[in-house]
């Protein structure tokens, strides 16, 4: 093949990335309103979660937003982990008070559906719930880093450094786990 | 907001000698920059011109050059003592601005953030350290030692009427101090580009009498004052159990986060969101409904209340002075 050729090729297959490129920063601001309201507050599995619902907070079935490829979600993600004390009990993902969430092992399964139901609705002994308290959107974000953290999202978009000094590599370069549920699979609801 | 940015209208020494510098800088370099184009004018209007009845005399270009080394060799020493005399200049302003002195002096720490300043007024007595945002107010007269930090990315902090700009930068501490001897309210502006909302992270820094000082920060170490009828009852109880207590404190409840501008004493600032609207009640709806609409990319989520909730959580907010 002529040099000209391959130049063209190059050039081309590097066009045809430059969208995805784009799409891994894009902030969707303004997230879209639409939809009717979920009604189904307060519906824990059993009645062991700690925490009650917050008031007033209108939650609507249109607001699901995860994106595992979009680099800013996960980002923001990692931002909220820090801010709302998640690490209070998963420490940085290695665990604590609260079981690890950079390892294969999913009690309650690692499908984003499944990862946002366990922070909405809390699990039994000691996961509290957060609905009403979090916005459905930020909810979405840490749903992404914490599939993340145990290399589940795209290394394209995962955070590649911390803001403060971190014991394990950063997020983008964890290897995948395989993930496996061991504990009781509960019923993927579509909020 | 009707406070002033302008670094030609000093309020205190170290601005004072920053537009000394200023005027001494445009004044030097109004002397070689006149001279420098009235001599190109000069030689413009001198310069032999052709028309139809009288051509063009090419004589000149067969003359030789005339030697111009002497205008040279002035035009460049006239130069050099001026750029010398501006870096002295320039290394005294330095060295006078490091002199302010210090006795007495109030200590204030800023903290950056995209895109608003935490401000927390240190005291001896930690029962007296209290913060606020965005509004700075410091006494006449009297030193400040601000000390800069920041939790994200390089800002700076810049209010040209008191002083020149110093960067806030993450895992540094720097210190700027600043007096002000005008009594007045000075605007301020991030100096740094640090994203998105960069041009709207403004603050203000109001200079009041000592008296009044000390009255704004006695009343700024009150806590929030306790809702009394049932809308703002209701209105706390959304916010000390719903999400803004995740990322605000109020003082005098349960609310205790730091990831957003303390909410203490909400309703006696000027602006909402670091200078970016009016602190008006219609504002503030707005800007717990959509904040993407009125600062797109801030860090606050958007709240979709129902109407009465939204009505009663404003209200709270509005008795908190």
């Amino acid at each position: 093949m002529s040099a000209r050729g391959l130049t063209c090729i190059v050039a081309a297959s590097m066009l045809a990335l430059l969208p995805a490129a784009c799409d891994r920063e894009l902030r969707k601001l303004s997230k879209p309103q639409s939809g009717g309201p979920v009604p189904a507050i307060g519906d824990k599995p059993v009645g062991m979660q700690p925490g009650q619902p917050g008031p007033g907070l209108q939650e609507t079935s249109s607001a699901r937003t995860y994106d595992g490829q979009n680099a800013y979600e996960l980002n923001q993600g990692k931002r909220l982990f820090r801010w709302y004390n998640c690490g209070g009990c998963h420490a940085q993902g290695g665990g604590g008070m609260g079981p690890p969430l950079m390892d294969d092992k999913w009690i309650y399964g690692h499908e984003p559906d499944q990862i946002y139901d366990t922070i909405m609705n809390g699990r039994p002994n000691g996961m509290p719930a957060f609905r009403g308290r979090i916005p459905q959107e930020e909810v979405w974000q840490l749903v992404g880093y914490v599939r993340s953290m145990s290399g589940q999202a795209s290394p394209a978009a995962a955070p590649g450094r911390s803001d403060g000094i971190s014991a394990s590599p950063a997020e983008a370069r964890r290897t995948r786990e395989n993930p496996r549920t061991t504990g009781p699979e509960p019923p993927v609801k579509t909020p | 907001m009707n406070a002033i940015q302008n670094a030609l209208q000093s309020a205190g020494p170290q601005a004072a000698q920053i537009e000394q510098l200023w005027w001494l800088t445009l004044a030097v370099c109004a002397i070689a920059f006149v001279p420098t184009l009235g001599a190109l004018l000069w030689s413009l209007w001198r310069a032999p011109r052709a028309t139809e009845a009288t051509p063009a005399d090419t004589a000149i270009v067969s003359q030789p050059e005339r030697r111009t080394r002497s205008v040279v060799v002035s035009a460049v020493v006239i130069s050099g003592i001026g750029l010398a005399f501006l870096l002295l200049a320039s290394v005294r302003t330095d060295h006078a601005l490091a002199q302010l002195p210090l006795e007495d002096a109030l200590n204030i720490q800023v903290t950056g953030h995209r895109w608003w300043w935490d401000i927390q007024y240190d005291d001896p007595d930690p029962s007296k350290i209290f913060s606020t945002a965005n509004e700075i107010y410091i006494p006449v007269g009297r030193p400040v030692v601000i000390t800069l930090l920041s939790d994200d990315v390089i800002h700076s902090l810049w209010v040209p009427n008191l002083h020149g700009k110093k960067d806030l930068i993450p895992g540094q501490t720097a210190t700027m101090q600043i007096r002000a001897d005008k009594a007045g309210t000075y605007r301020g502006q991030c100096a740094e580009f640090c994203g998105l909302q960069h041009a709207f992270m403004a603050f203000t820094v109001t200079a009041l009498p000592a008296a009044d000082f000390d009255a704004w920060r006695a009343a700024q170490l009150e806590p929030a004052a306790q809702p009394t009828d049932e809308k703002a009852k209701r209105g706390e109880q959304l916010f000390t159990s719903g999400s803004c207590m995740m990322c605000h404190a109020i003082q005098g409840t349960t609310a205790n986060a730091r990831m957003a501008p303390n909410l203490t004493h909400v309703a006696s600032r000027r602006t909402l969101a670091a200078g970016t609207v009016a602190n008006t009640p219609q504002n503030l709806a707005a800007w717990i409904t959509d904040p993407q609409k009125i600062k797109p990319g801030v860090n606050m989520p958007a709240h979709h209340l129902p109407g009465g909730d939204l009505d009663a959580l404003v209200t709270y907010l509005g008795t908190l002075k």
